[in-house]
């Protein structure tokens, strides 16, 4: 269709820029489960953001008239030992979870991607100490680790956001590495080289853009791993402190409850589920809409 | 003509796990300006690396400069500070790579890879820098340029690709241009356009070029002078004209024969016999004997040193005159078949 009218009107058709993450859009829009995905954690940062305004009643403090109300018209999803209202808690602790998921992700991210682009860039001794302390610290359970940095630096919320970013470093370094080792002998890199490029110029504006795709993928994906275990470490007690809503923390603090008030732990769990799956079937139709080599 | 370009006794090795490769191994040459030079010869014969060496861009720490000197102007270009190289590269030597479907970075337009080309060397607004991509693009042929500065690069064929390679080579006026096989990948119309295309900047500007090829049509439709490489030496330089009708090394001789006659029907092509040696059985003495019709005992013995004929003409065979002679002979008897017919 195009071409015909190309013939017959050649010069009105106008020089339109299209970036290259809109044609990426596309193809991820005709994934239903991708765009499900996106809806679920699209709906939770609405509800992130708007917490102040859906809730009626405070996520913190004591009440001991309204201790294990099930759920009804009164609260929704019921309240806890303490009397606080679940829904304010879960609605609130959207924001923790998000958090934690997308600045753990983040700081991931950057370190490890900067490791990478070194290990992989240039070779040698910079690759043989940045692989091995990648395979150190694989060696260990990631849980395990994340423990021990949190034990160190004490328990609280964002020194489990530190742990959990730490601990995904070697993940997303490992991933740029191996794409950084393929990239850099590509033919453009020479022919940036020939026109007199330098080489911190080629690796962030050849390299790095062009080995930074299976990282947004896996990087959607780790946000759901990174939810998990604040919650794993909110769950020891690790992460977040008696009072913030943290889903991980309300599941420990009601595990005595299970039998009498089952609502107290089916509303987090829902919760930990909906956003884990959310961006799990995000990141999967990410991959599949961006590396159509991995199908 | 002003020497632009001269390399001197070029000695570039390969430190591999086998051992040393002697890839370049005692290259000499000069390229005037605006002259254009052909270096020809078969695979592994050392003139891609001979062109590598010229831009200081040898694989990363495994390939060596170990002898030698490359004179650019009056700098030499051995040696120099990997920032000093950079000023230099794509601002007065700029090369073409043979891979045109790859050597484009996917991710950016190609007028921001132009302009990217431009203003690595010159102090220009981004607009200016964009104006100029689209001059250069219509420069080489591109229709419609105004709007193909914006296309990636997946939009375009290996022509047009090839095409905005050479525009990018061109962006900064090198006075030296390395063309490193730019027709190989391509299918012959568009190799017949490209040529024309390098013919043409050619003509209109004083870049010196560089040619490597290891076809010999390409050499006689654009070149002046051509060099002939067989395993890291120089075997034979001479003018077009001399290549075609007076080859003087049996090499020379071997790739002419080679080339398929339209006058003359025969069964088979002739083929130089065998393959270029791999480099940890590289024959003693001259490099081609094993394979040379002409093979005489002191040849598997000695080098012969390149000896040159009055008209400029340079061979390194013992038996250089002999071999002229007989090709010179050769070629009028055929010219006289031709024109019989």
């Amino acid at each position: 269709m195009e071409s015909t009218s190309e013939v017959i009107k050649p010069v009105e058709i106008k020089a339109a820029k299209k970036p290259l993450w809109l044609e990426g859009w596309k193809r991820i829009k005709r994934q239903r489960s991708a765009m499900f995905g996106l809806s679920i954690v699209l709906f939770f940062i609405l509800i992130g953001i708007l917490a102040p305004v859906l809730t009626s009643y405070p996520y913190d403090g004591f009440y001991p008239d309204r201790t294990l109300i099930p759920p009804g018209e009164e609260h929704w999803f019921g309240t806890d030992d303490q009397g606080r209202d679940i829904f304010s808690r879960i609605v609130f602790g959207a924001r923790i979870s998000l958090w934690i998921g997308f600045f753990s992700v983040i700081g991931s991210i950057i370190v490890g991607c900067l490791l990478g682009l070194i290990a992989g860039f240039y070779g040698k001794w910079a690759d043989s100490i940045i692989s091995r302390f990648f395979d150190i610290m694989l060696a260990f359970p990631s849980i395990l680790l994340a423990i021990a940095i949190v034990a160190i630096l004490g328990p609280s919320l964002f020194n489990a956001l530190i742990a959990i970013a730490i601990i995904n470093i070697p993940t997303y370094g490992r991933l740029i590495r191996s794409r950084v080792l393929s990239v850099k002998e590509e033919e453009y890199i020479m022919s940036a080289r020939s026109i007199g490029m330098s080489d911190i110029r080629i690796l962030f504006q050849h390299i790095l853009p062009n080995s930074i795709t299976p990282i947004i993928v896996q990087g959607t994906l780790g946000i759901a791993t990174a939810i998990l275990e604040a919650a794993a470490l909110g769950f020891l007690g690790l992460g977040a402190q008696p009072g913030e809503p943290e889903w991980g923390k309300m599941l420990a603090d009601s595990r005595q409850f299970l039998t009498v008030a089952p609502w107290t732990l089916l509303f987090p769990g829902f919760a930990i589920m909906l956003t884990v799956v959310g961006f799990n079937m995000f990141g999967d139709g990410l991959r599949d809409a961006l590396d159509p080599k991995m199908k | 003509m002003k020497p632009l370009l001269t390399v001197s006794g070029l000695k570039t090795h390969f430190f591999t796990d086998e051992g040393v490769v002697r890839s370049v191994d005692g290259v000499s040459f000069i390229v005037s300006e605006g002259e254009t030079i052909g270096i020809v010869g078969e695979s592994g014969s050392g003139k891609s690396v001979t062109a590598l060496s010229i831009m200081n861009l040898l694989p990363y720490k495994k390939g060596k400069i170990v002898e030698g000197d490359i004179m650019f102007q009056d700098q030499s270009l051995v040696g120099l500070k990997p920032k000093e190289m950079r000023a230099i590269r794509g601002n007065d030597i700029a090369m073409i790579f043979q891979e045109p479907m790859t050597s484009l970075n996917p991710g950016y337009t190609i007028g921001d890879q132009i302009s990217e080309a431009i203003r690595l060397h010159k102090k220009v607004r981004r607009k200016e820098a964009r104006k100029r991509s689209v001059d250069l693009l219509t420069e080489v042929g591109i229709p419609n340029a105004e709007r193909m500065v914006d296309e990636y690069p997946h939009k375009l064929s290996g022509g047009m690709r090839q095409r905005v390679m050479i525009a990018m080579a061109l962006a900064c006026d090198p006075k030296l241009l390395i063309a490193d096989e730019p027709t190989t990948a391509l299918d012959v119309t568009i190799q017949a356009q490209i040529l024309e295309l390098i013919q043409k900047l050619k003509n209109d500007s004083n870049t010196s070029i560089l040619m490597i090829t290891h076809d010999l049509a390409v050499v006689s439709e654009v070149c002046d002078r051509v060099i002939v490489m067989y395993a890291g030496r120089v075997v034979e330089e001479a003018s077009v004209k001399e290549i075609f009708e007076s080859p003087s090394h049996p090499y020379t001789k071997g790739l002419i024969d080679s080339i398929p006659s339209i006058d003359v029907e025969v069964e088979w092509l002739k083929t130089i016999k065998g393959n270029v040696p791999i480099p940890s059985q590289m024959p003693t003495g001259c490099k081609f004997s094993p394979r040379c019709q002409y093979a005489m005992e002191r040849c598997t013995k000695e080098e012969p040193e390149l000896t040159r004929f009055e008209s400029g003409q340079k061979s390194r065979c013992f038996l250089a005159k002999e071999v002229k002679d007989e090709t010179t002979i050769i070629r009028s008897q055929e010219l006289e078949v031709a024109l019989s017919d």
